[in-house]
């Protein structure tokens, strides 16, 4: 099969002679490693380096009533104690660099703690055993509160608030949801046509990356009132941003060199020490360094975040899934960091690698009394994927099908129509799963063998996708008093359908629309949905009544409102009264969302990208084209 | 405070002094007393192998080993492998097999594939795992470093070292 690559990006970059490939190349760095001598930050040496370490609570949850460090001062080794106060702004939340989530995690905790090993008091020492020692004699006055461990218990009434920023333990998206939905089709109706319905729940725990190099930084004074930072940080422009925010300085202060990590796996980009570092030498004067010893990096250290998983899955005799919903709760810990921004990527992964015509998930940042959790190796996907492929697996049973046949048949084949209404391109599985069973020596059955990623995409039964239902329900503030009801469009809230098509068909969805230049970069590339394909009679063997057609006629109508709808099947549900799909330039209804790219549209330049890149759907997480 | 203690001794073949902290261990004198920063600190309690450095031809983990205990001993690390500008076969090795990726269990990779080199030139793969068994490398999933070692021992016989 032929690959189409991705010659947009980076266009003036490449020369795409794709020669690499089956030669063996040595890595740049790689002498560096086997001579010892990569400069990773703590193999800098500094005179008179002092040395911190955090006073930590031993509780879950508690509140400071007071902290006594006086036998601390008094050490003749102790050069400073770092309090709340000393920090300018003493407030800040990972992503507040990219505008998304409020400021909710203090540098010390000054009020109180939220999860075991909080720091309340940071300890500047001539060595790190001094430090230590420091840190043992502070007596802390604790008033110990209520705790909650496990999400679902945090999102029901009267659990105790763990995030003060937060108030229903959970994270507020686009400022007005107290989760992150996903809604394709209708999965009501569809489960309610399934010949199966397959119900489980999957759970994920916490997982530390667990580097062999502990995070840490170290801080010196350098001339002209600037302060050079060696971190081992893998985001160095984020630990700049955050250590700049937190203490106000402007980032021309800060000379932060990294590059150099011993392993990161994404437990290193929390900017946790750079800002005690630089700190410590700005009111010292020393060089100073915060490093984590294997226990802190262990305990301390954000973690992948744990997951629960609630999938429920409506498949017909043949092995087609025709719905799928989601409910998941992901555990961010006392504070966001990144898991906000993990629950999206997940969201966007949905329903996996799979054509599905119905789907609907929620899914809930959760904030509980543990350790914040962050980034790890394909954090929001990997934890999802495990309960998805289980859940294959537990489908195939049901249906008496081989597991690899039922995800030949089910996997996205090019033209596909994928839940974030997206055509599927260059895809693979099928191809995959071939090969797998191929090495591993299992019988696939002839069809299975036979069949293709680029064949049939987008045609018969996998072209036809009913409206999609959306409801008002997940308002903040609601969710406390029906927490339980949580399994996507099975509560009471508002029910309105929109057209089916593309989001740029139909700007009135409500879902986010795709940006202009990445509408125009799709049309330019030449990306076709066969409008022969968009009106198929069901056969028997194809899918019962009310999973009616759908199929977008896109052809020249990627950012333009469709001039008139596409035609309907004689079978179409007529009981059902078909919401226009004709011009849809109404405005949204005032209760759903605001798309989250739409304040950035109006200022959007028309060169997609500066410096001659070509990219298509610049992110609002590159600053290219929205500096301001 | 307490005395600090004198320690002379062979490193990498230099006659070598420096004082001792009272309880300091062999690593961070290396690193801080010495200024040899090619052992690394991975977990300070001997279980992740990064401090790997030979003491009289024996691998041993510099954290949990007391700096004062190396007086009138030789200790080599892996600054000890290269000649000037030309690598070790082992080094060699590691680069051609990609058997490093981050580089910070490298170290003490090597000098625990050494030890295993110069007491036994011909390892049978088993072996090879059971050397660095105390060595934790978070990137490269073993198997690049294991043929490696076996690759360098081809090499260690054709010069017979």
């Amino acid at each position: 099969m032929t690959v189409e690559f991705r010659k947009d990006i980076f266009a003036n970059e490449r020369n795409d002679d794709f020669d690499q490939i089956g030669h063996a190349r040595i890595r740049q760095d790689i002498e560096g490693h086997v001579r010892g001598r990569s400069p990773f930050y703590d193999d800098h040496q500094f005179e008179g380096l002092l040395h911190v370490r955090c006073v930590r609570s031993p509780h879950h949850h508690a509140r400071i009533r007071a902290i006594n460090a006086s036998a601390a001062e008094a050490m003749p080794d102790v050069v400073r104690l770092i309090w709340p106060g000393d920090i300018p702004k003493n407030m800040n939340t990972l992503l507040s660099l990219i505008d998304f989530g409020r400021d909710d995690e203090p540098l010390l905790a000054e009020r109180k703690v939220s999860y075991v090993g909080e720091p309340v008091l940071a300890i500047v020492a001539t060595s790190v055993l001094a430090a230590q020692k420091a840190v043992e004699s502070v007596v802390v006055d604790w008033e110990v509160l209520p705790h909650v461990l496990d999400v679902e218990e945090a999102l029901k009434p009267n659990a105790p608030v763990v995030n003060d920023e937060y108030p229903n333990n959970c994270f507020d998206y686009h400022d007005r949801y107290d989760h992150q939905k996903l809604r394709f089709g209708d999965v009501k109706e569809a489960f309610s046509q399934a010949d199966h319905i397959v119900e489980a729940e999957y759970q994920m725990s916490p997982i530390e990356q667990a580097p062999v190099e502990t995070c840490g930084a170290i801080a010196a004074p350098e001339t002209n009132g600037r302060i050079v930072c060696y971190t081992s940080t893998q985001a160095l422009f984020f630990s700049i941003g955050v250590t700049g925010k937190l203490l106000e300085l402007p980032s021309s202060r800060l000379h932060f060199i990294g590059g150099t990590v011993g392993g990161g796996f994404g437990g290193k980009v929390d900017s946790q020490h750079e800002p005690f570092a630089v700190l410590g030498a700005m009111l010292t004067g020393r060089p100073v360094k915060y490093m984590w010893d294997r226990a802190e990096e262990m305990q301390y250290g954000a973690p992948r975040s744990g997951e629960r998983w609630r999938i429920r899955d409506g498949a017909m005799r043949d092995g087609r899934i025709i719905a799928r919903s989601f409910t998941g709760f992901f555990d961010a810990g006392a504070y966001t960091r990144l898991t906000s921004y993990g629950v999206q990527k997940c969201t966007g992964h949905l329903p996996g690698p799979y054509t599905i015509p119905n789907v609907a998930s929620n899914i809930f940042c959760v904030y509980t009394n543990r350790t914040p959790s962050t980034a790890m190796r394909g954090f929001g996907i990997t934890g999802v994927d495990f309960a998805i492929e289980c859940q294959m697996d537990r489908v195939a049973e049901a249906v008496g099908m081989d597991p690899i046949e039922l995800r030949i048949l089910n996997a996205y084949r090019d033209g596909d129509m994928k839940a974030h209404r997206r055509p599927a391109k260059n895809c693979a599985l099928i191809e995959c799963c071939q090969v797998a069973a191929q090495k591993s020596e299992w019988r696939l059955s002839p069809a299975a063998i036979s069949r293709s990623s680029i064949e049939g995409g987008g045609e018969g039964w996998r072209a036809e996708i009913p409206e999609t239902v959306v409801d008002g329900e997940g308002g903040i503030g609601n969710r406390k008093r029906q927490w339980q009801d949580t399994e996507p469009l099975s509560g009471t809230g508002i029910r309105r359908r929109v057209p089916v098509g593309t989001s740029t068909d139909h700007p009135a969805t409500g879902n986010a629309p795709q940006h202009e230049d990445m509408v125009a970069e799709v049309a330019r590339l030449g990306f076709k949905i066969d409008a022969g394909h968009s009106v198929q009679r069901p056969s028997l063997s194809e899918p019962s009544e009310g999973l009616r057609h759908r199929h977008a006629n896109a052809e020249t109508s990627f950012g333009r409102a469709l001039g008139a709808g596409p035609s309907l099947p004689s079978g179409y549900d007529r009981t059902r009264p078909p919401a226009s799909p004709g011009p849809a330039r109404s405005s949204p209804p005032a209760n759903e969302p605001i798309p989250a790219h739409s304040r950035h549209e109006r200022d959007k330049s028309e060169k997609p990208f500066q410096r001659g890149v070509k990219r298509p759907g610049v992110s609002p997480f590159i600053s290219g084209t929205r500096r301001r | 405070m307490m005395k600090k203690t004198p320690v002379t001794f062979t490193l990498n073949g230099r006659p070598t002094a420096a004082f001792a902290d009272p309880g300091e261990n062999l690593l961070d004198f290396l690193r801080r007393g010495v200024g040899d920063m090619t052992p690394k600190y991975g977990c300070g309690q001997g279980t992740c192998g990064a401090c790997t450095v030979l003491i009289d031809n024996e691998p041993h983990l510099a954290c949990i080993t007391l700096a004062e205990s190396a007086a009138d001993r030789e200790i080599r690390t892996a600054d000890c492998l290269s000649d000037g500008p030309s690598l070790d076969p082992l080094q060699n090795s590691f680069i051609e097999h990609f058997a490093a990726q981050c580089g910070y269990c490298t170290p003490g990779m090597l000098m625990a594939a050494r030890a295993l080199l110069e007491r036994n030139p011909n390892p049978r793969r088993e072996e090879v795992i059971d050397a660095i068994a105390g060595n934790i490398c978070r990137c490269t999933g073993y198997e690049p470093i294991v043929d490696a070692i076996l690759d360098a021992s081809r090499s260690y016989r054709r010069s017979a070292i």
